[in-house]
């Protein structure tokens, strides 16, 4: 057998996190109009300001056409087609304890390895499950209010505190700022919001884990994460979906505001449904990420691994305003069957003495194709800007295909811009040696994969980072052999 | 004496080239043989074709190794049943932790062969004894497989991997060639430190100065695909001496 082929036949994947819970769940009709974004807003007894905020991005979104810039194939989106609510039926009366969620709820968060009751709940870990549309359980919020933490759901964060929400909300991502961000600012559903305030130091790791189970749905969630002057605080967001054969879309906005001195980590472990191995289903993730470093000595660091979606269209970015303050992205993106990711970042230097790193791995499999796409910027006021890239492309096989788009714009002749990218293959010899000390070529491939992304897959708090090199082993699957 | 492999009449093809045109051979159990022939002669070839490496087709012949059919097993299967080559070039594989690698090797052979895997504690402690046979620093098994390696390194992590997975026949493909002379010594002792009844050794090489540390009990001469020439010890001397010029001229004549 040729390499292609054991490579073609190891590239095959399982997707473990297929099943539907059956739950009885309150679903708007497919639509969408104003009416839509009255009724989502009245679910949730929003006050008028944010049914504004709303209604002006539905206004603007109106206004503006669907991307198409990205290199993705992507099957025209009926936007009425899709239904913007769903929420499961027993969260009608507002927020709960633990003890009076649906146990089919807690069930499913169980099966997905998230387990919500305290007891049970990772060490150091509080997780806030959203389910569809709605936020269902938060853990250990009482502890993190000890030390004046804020952590819940979107919705409970508007009605407990409005003022911060109001402060912040769209101040990252303002409403209009593309087709998707728009879209999501009419019609999010729900989401977490975070406030570590000045001085403090989140004491444990904060998680939102993503769920989408109705179908016909889309799931537009809104993040919004504050750390104010001399903050810490690490944030892990998972995310993952039924099988199905229509594509569902899921269209999020996190935003992240960083005062001086203060630090946000944030690690996405997406596992979207992708589809299955003829490209039918699967979720497209269309996602707007942002980080606002607004003081001086200011650090974001963004960590993602992206093994889901039928198609991904994806760019966390910093704005790197304040003096010395620090980006980081580190990405590995897998794309396998007929997977597509468009997916990079882009750093914009304001400040002085502002640096950023950028790690991006890429690999394909199958019929997969992704793209890098990032860039650099570095305005007139950045002297002493600094940057450093780096993309890797591995590919799985001769049907896939890496691509690389790095843009740089540096209008200040003190910024430092360095940018190195390679392509290879997993090569016959490595394949090779690992078989002839007794690996089977399954267990080899993730092995090779999991050292090429290392770099990245290290930057993941350790529990996520044993589920990520679990799930690129996973992902390829019958890729080879 | 029992045979552990035998290899009759072996040809094979690379690139739909004919390059073993003929090899018999048999190993016993606790032999160690040392084969030797001029560049391109088919030295690494015969050592590919045994480990099973893709692209090596085996045309005509057979190869039974511990009384069984060793063509129809995969690499790794070859791997799990003892069969373990120390290559000429060994590969990198970045990112990929030394000590992870060897314990995800041993613990495939012993799932293999019905047996629980080992533990960490049990690991380390294995792994540091057979380090101390190549003489190799603990800074290494945190390193990324062979990665920035130096030649003469990656040679030592080769030996140290044969060691802690102690195989059946332990093919050594140019292992002396890029050490130096301290180097050689170290891996030599470490080849004879793994000498038992209970194994053979498969030991390609160009120099007679390795079979002073290994002495070897069989030397055999590869020319163009076949062994033209087999005898004892004093055979590789010879060679030393000689060249293998008198050697062709007589598979010439014959
Ligand atoms: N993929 C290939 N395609 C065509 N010819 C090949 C291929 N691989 C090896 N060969 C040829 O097979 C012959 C034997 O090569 P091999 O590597 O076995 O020699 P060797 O005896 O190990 O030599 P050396 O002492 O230089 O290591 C050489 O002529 C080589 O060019
Ligand atoms: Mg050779």
């Amino acid at each position: 057998m040729s390499s292609t082929d054991v490579l073609d036949e190891v590239v095959g994947s399982e997707y473990k996190h297929g099943f539907v819970t059956d739950i009885e769940s309150d679903i708007l009709p497919p639509g969408l109009n104003e009416d839509t974004i009255r009724f989502i807003s009245a679910q949730k007894e929003e006050p008028e300001w944010l049914l504004q905020f709303r209604l002006d991005a539905y206004r603007h979104w109106l206004t503006m056409d669907q991307p198409d810039w990205a290199k993705l194939n992507i099957d025209p989106i009926d936007y009425q087609a899709i239904s913007y609510w769903a929420a499961p039926k027993s969260k009608d009366d507002g927020p709960k304890s633990l003890d009076e969620v649906d146990p089919k709820l807690l069930e499913t968060y169980e099966k997905l390895g998230i387990p919500l009751a305290e007891r049970a709940a990772l060490a150091g870990v509080a997780v806030d499950a959203v389910f569809d549309s709605v936020s269902v359980a938060t853990t250990f919020k009482d502890k993190l209010a000890k030390e004046g933490i804020i952590f819940c759901s979107f919705s409970e964060a508007v009605k407990d505190h409005p003022d911060l929400v109001k402060e912040y909300l769209g101040s990252v991502v303002p409403t209009g700022d593309n087709y998707f961000a728009a879209l999501n600012s009419a019609v999010f559903s729900d989401g977490s919001f975070v406030y570590i305030p000045k001085g403090v130091r989140c004491p444990m790791e904060l998680s939102t884990y993503f769920r989408i189970n109705a179908s016909n749905t889309g799931q537009f969630e809104r993040t919004l994460i504050v750390a104010d002057e001399g903050a810490y605080v690490s944030y892990l967001e998972g995310c993952t979906a039924p099988m199905r054969d229509e594509n569902q879309l899921h269209a999020a906005v996190v935003e992240l505001v960083v005062q001086k001195d203060a630090q946000i980590k944030y690690s996405t472990v997406q596992n979207w449904y992708p589809g299955d191995e003829n490209g039918v289903g699967g979720i497209y993730n269309f996602v707007t990420k942002r980080a606002d470093c607004r003081g001086d000595n200011a650090k974001v660091s963004w960590t993602q691994v992206e093994t889901g979606s039928a198609i991904t269209w994806k760019y966390p970015s910093c704005v790197l305003r304040g003096d010395n303050s620090v980006g980081e992205f580190y990405s590995v993106a897998l794309t396998n069957n007929y997977q597509q990711a468009d997916t990079g970042t882009k750093m914009i230097h304001l400040g002085k003495n502002t640096s950023s790193t950028i790690i991006s791995k890429g690999i394909s499999a199958g019929h997969g194709q992704q793209s890098y796409r990032g860039l650099v910027k570095v305005a007139a006021s950045a002297d002493g800007a600094r940057n450093y890239s780096q993309c890797d492309s591995m590919l799985l096989g001769d049907q896939c295909g890496a691509h690389t788009f790095p843009y740089i714009e540096a209008k200040n002749p003190t910024a430092q811009v360095e940018h190195e990218a390679s392509t290879s293959k997993i090569s016959e010899d490595q394949l090779f040696y690992c078989q002839q000390r007794g690996l089977g070529v399954e267990d080899a491939v993730s092995m090779i994969v999991n050292g090429f992304a290392k770099e990245v897959i290290r930057e993941l708090p350790m529990e996520f980072a044993v589920e990520a090199q679990k799930l690129l082993g996973v992902s390829l699957e019958n890729a080879v052999g | 004496m029992e045979k552990l492999l035998e290899i009759k009449n072996l040809h094979a093809e690379v690139g739909g080239k004919e390059i073993l045109k003929g090899i018999d051979l048999t190993v016993n159990y606790g032999e160690i043989h040392a084969i030797m022939g001029p560049n391109g002669s088919g030295k690494s070839t015969l050592s590919n074709v045994l480990a099973g490496r893709e692209g090596y087709e085996v045309t005509e012949g057979e190869v039974i190794y511990k009384g069984k059919n060793l063509l129809e097993l995969e690499p790794e299967e070859r791997a799990r049943e003892g069969i373990f080559m120390a290559f000429q070039y060994p590969v990198e594989i970045p990112g990929v932790n030394n000590s992870y690698f060897l314990k995800a090797a041993l613990n495939a052979k012993l799932k293999h062969e019905g047996k629980p895997e080992i533990d960490a504690m049990d690991f380390l402690t294995l792994v540091r004894d057979r380090m101390k046979i190549v003489e190799m620093d603990d800074k290494f098994m945190s390193r990324g497989v062979n990665e920035g390696f130096s030649g003469g390194e990656k040679k030592r992590n080769e030996i140290l991997q044969m060691a802690v997975l102690e195989p059946t026949l332990a093919i050594l493909d140019e292992t002396d060639s890029g050490l130096d002379i301290d180097a050689l010594r170290i891996v030599a002792e470490g080849v004879n430190k793994l000498r038992s009844p209970e194994r053979s050794v498969i030991m390609v090489t160009h120099y007679q100065r390795l079979l002073d540390y290994i002495v070897p009990d069989f030397v055999h001469v590869l020319s163009d695909g076949r062994i033209i020439k087999s005898g004892d010890k004093s055979l590789a001397l010879e060679l030393e001496e000689k060249g293998y010029g008198w050697l062709l001229g007589e598979d010439e004549a014959a």
